[in-house]
């Protein structure tokens, strides 16, 4: 019983950093409609920063003095990020703010290893609450009852601001009808850089907050990233209350899971998230998200057409470049241009559902390691031959994607888009923490290609047809009827509805192709690397695709594989420096301002500029 | 007080206002009469900067205000009030009036809560209700009262009568000419005639994004073809 109880003070004591990044996340997303990924960033800052004003500020006061001072630092960073990179992409779709705020990821972590450096930093202790009490016998520490007593008392000041007073109401009022809000007198802009300070304030303080009990690492940033999109999603977007009670609901079980089934507990988080989701699609205390009718911002997109002569010329003789490589460059070129051809199916599967479906997944990477993962398992238990299991990579990775896709499809949006991330970190958890099976964090080895295939030139043929021809595939679905269908379920659901096209069939069937094709190249991936390892499986892997489909230009029909060629080809050379991170964030931030349209359709607009290329009679 | 002058508006590349121009004189009530989809909401979102003319100008109490944005635009007494009672459902009544308050303006009613619930006492019972308990009716008085909070010099009022019970629209046409006698320069959008002959001084007529007539009320009413050809009666 002693136990029992401690554990759950463990828990409510850990649901305090939680909630209030949490809180932080729903607060901007209710009015900004921005889903910040850039939040465990700065709660990562938040412990950083803290860390530091802990090592000037002596005693007590300067302890929670910290804390406090932390929390108002992170806002003000945050204020900055607002101010240069939101504000300019407020009016862009979802995704261009999405890839915005990770490139504000990237920047961070870079910044945070500049000036703290690549060691963790162990937390300080809390003056004055380093023992421990004894409940029942059992130690809980004296900070733990710290955190539990004080987190309440941040909600309800939280509460208190957003239901009683007038900067709250105009929140409120914002988070439904921003344009109204403006129509009456406010200024809305400042409305919103306030709401982001609070948000990242928030996160700060949380970070700060658990230093006495995880310190600081370059890593916090995604660890907490997870867990807070499970809470703000099982709690419900933009509920104050439902973040709490999830923030508990999540820390409680994580250390009761801790005890008993110490091998499940990331899968546990993410199973409950499913179920809730399952029943409750908007979370426990949630509102439904009345998704907007107005389609797209911007310049409408160009209907599709097929490729003209000069481009199918440029593209027959950039295959034949191709096709014979292995004759005249040596084999890293071969090896190299393996793994590119490899990313660029990766990439084009997801940039298929994406600009086609209008489906934005951030879990595509499950689909990519699972039939990675498939391939070597078979090969591991079953001795399964390189050609078989090359057919039966897609298969499973196809056979999980109309599971996943089945259950991600009932919701829309950003919902859509944090149950694909949790079913792609719920993967991710099964590879790293069943050991038995998968070799955990070891991976498995040995899976080598037939001998046939064991030179990389002949190897280098299988993959460039296979992958080639998985992008022709796709493409040639993009022109088919099917792929009329998804752009119509894309841009008006509602509208293709009437019409008697079954939206959610429709989604399945392309959310599964696109499993399938990802299942295809990680089989590839597999063979080629001899080995595969939890971390093709991970978030930050989803997350590659997707920025190189959106530097490559999501509204055109080709940016996806371009993306992952060009990105893929400097990635190589990008990563010799040190601080090749920062700089990348940097040049993301700058083409989401800048150039949204992204390679693809820039060349186009070049070409189109200097004559080379026919302005079609409806974009005049 | 407002002078539209040669103003285009499009909504991507269709062009939905063409060439208006017309003023409002202060302290008069103008109604803008058309049918279904003729542009008068996008009349109205044109002055207050919801969208964006792409050219000619908006002339305000002296001001080119074309290039404002929207909370500035409010901010110098323009209020605007919605056609799709665009309240505030979460929210309850008070709080939709205290996202309307503005600081007290020279030369105008500084609003309270008690006087906008004198000009519409169903609003008084309900003041601690949410927005989305309230009737169409209700919903629709709350619009405008949350707009008098800003103290406004001039209001917009976009389809005051559609679809709310024929009881409360003659408490609207009461209240607009009392806002009216307070010195409140009106412009109302209106499909329905009769409530704008029971208001205005002026009309403008629009169809097809196109001004088809400018004049006083008695001007219209000598000239029943025009009437005929524009308006549902």
């Amino acid at each position: 019983m002693g136990l029992f109880i401690a554990q759950i003070l463990t828990g409510l004591a850990n649901a305090g950093a939680l909630f209030m990044v949490a809180s932080g996340l729903s607060l901007i997303f209710g009015v900004t409609r921005v889903v910040n990924f850039a939040h465990g960033s700065f709660y990562m800052l938040g412990a950083y920063v803290g860390y530091s004003l802990m090592q000037v500020l002596p005693g007590m006061v300067g302890f929670w003095g910290a804390i406090l001072l932390a929390g108002i630092i992170v806002g003000l960073i945050g204020v900055i990020v607002e101010i240069c990179v939101l504000r300019p992409v407020y009016s862009a779709p979802e995704l261009f703010q999405l890839v915005a705020t990770f490139g504000v990821i990237l920047v961070i972590q870079d910044l945070a290893l500049m000036i703290w450096g690549p060691q963790d930093l162990l937390g300080p202790r809390a003056p004055g609450l380093k023992g421990v009490i004894r409940i029942m016998g059992e130690p809980v520490p004296q900070y733990d009852i710290a955190l539990i007593v004080i987190t309440p008392f941040v909600a309800f000041a939280l509460w208190y601001l957003i239901t009683k007073t007038r900067i709250g109401t105009l929140v409120r009022a914002a988070t439904q009808d921003r344009e109204m809000v403006s129509a009456l007198g406010v200024n809305q802009a400042w409305l919103f850089t306030g709401v982001f300070f609070l948000g990242c304030a928030l996160a700060g303080l949380g970070g700060a907050l658990q230093l006495p009990k995880g310190g600081a690492d370059l890593l916090m940033d995604f660890t907490i990233l997870g867990s807070v999109f499970v809470v703000v999603v099982i709690g419900g977007m933009g509920s104050l209350p439902g973040a709490y009670l999830a923030a508990v609901i999540i820390s409680v079980l994580n250390v009761f899971g801790v005890t008993y089934a110490p091998q499940s507990t990331l899968v546990l988080m993410f199973l409950v998230m499913v179920v809730v989701l399952m029943f409750r699609p908007f979370g426990l205390l949630g509102k439904e998200e009345v998704a907007g009718e107005h389609g797209q911002v911007g310049e409408p997109e160009r209907p599709i057409k097929p490729a003209g002569n000069r481009i199918r010329l440029l593209v027959a003789a950039g295959l034949l470049i191709l096709g014979l490589l292995p004759l005249y460059s040596g084999n890293f070129a071969v090896v190299l241009v393996t793994d590119i051809l490899i990313f660029c199916l990766f990439a084009a599967s997801l940039h298929f559902m994406l600009g086609q479906g209008g489906l934005v997944s951030f879990g595509h990477a499950a689909f990519f390691g699972g039939g990675a993962y498939a391939a070597a398992l078979f090969v591991t238990y079953a001795d399964t031959p390189m050609e078989l299991a090359l057919v039966l990579a897609p298969i499973c990775a196809g056979l999980a994607a109309i599971v996943i896709g089945w259950v991600c499809l009932r919701s829309t949006g950003v919902y859509f888009a944090m149950l694909t991330l949790a079913f792609g970190q719920l993967l991710w958890s099964l590879a790293f923490q069943w050991g038995d099976v998968t070799g955990g964090d070891d991976g498995l080895v040995n899976i080598w290609p037939s001998d046939w295939a064991s030179d990389n030139s002949v190897y280098y043929y299988i993959a460039f047809f296979l992958c080639t021809g998985g992008i022709l595939l796709l493409r040639q679905a993009a022109h088919a009827p099917f792929g009329y269908a998804m752009r119509a379920a894309r841009d008006s659901a509602r509208q293709a509805e009437a019409m008697g096209i079954n939206t959610k069939r429709i989604q399945l069937v392309a959310f599964t192709f696109a499993g399938i094709m990802a299942g295809l190249a990680g089989g590839l991936f597999v063979f080629s690397k001899g080995s595969i390892f939890p971390n093709e499986l991970e978030t930050a892997r989803s997350f590659d695709a997707l920025i190189v489909v959106f530097l490559g230009g999501v509204k055109t029909l080709s940016g996806g594989w371009v993306g992952a060629a060009f990105f893929e080809g400097i990635k190589d050379y990008l990563t010799r420096f040190e601080y090749w991170r920062f700089a990348l964030g940097l040049s993301i931030i700058v083409v989401v301002i800048l150039g949204p349209e992204g390679i693809v359709g820039s060349l186009r607009k070049a070409g189109e500029r200097f004559g080379l290329l026919k302005v079609p009679e409806d974009a005049k | 007080m407002l002078e539209v002058k040669g103003v285009n508006s499009f909504y991507g590349k269709a062009h939905v206002l063409n060439d208006m121009n017309f003023e409002v004189a202060a302290g008069t009530v103008v109604a803008l009469l058309g049918r279904n989809g003729a542009g008068k909401t996008t009349t109205m979102k044109s002055i207050m900067q919801m969208v964006r003319p792409r050219s000619g100008s908006i002339i305000y109490k002296g001001h080119d205000i074309t290039t404002w944005p929207s909370h500035k635009v409010a901010r110098n007494g323009l209020g605007y009030v919605p056609e799709e009672r665009r309240i505030f459902t979460q929210l309850t009544v008070l709080e939709n009036l205290e996202v309307g308050r503005q600081p007290p303006r020279d030369g105008c009613t500084t609003w309270t809560d008690e006087m906008v619930f004198d000009l519409f006492p169903n609003l008084a019972e309900r003041r601690n209700n949410r927005g989305k308990a309230l009737s169409g009716g209700e919903q629709q008085m709350l619009t405008i009262a949350r707009t008098l909070m800003g103290n406004p010099a001039f209001i917009l009022l976009d389809e005051p009568s559609e679809g709310i019970a024929p009881v409360i629209v003659e408490q609207m046409a009461r209240v607009i000419l009392q806002l009216k006698s307070e010195g409140l320069t009106v412009l109302l959008s209106e499909q329905n005639l009769h409530f704008a002959q029971a208001v205005a001084d002026g009309v403008v007529i629009i169809e097809h994004g196109t001004q088809k007539f400018v004049g006083t009320l008695s001007d219209l009413q000598a000239q029943p073809d025009i009437r005929d050809q524009y308006l549902s009666v």
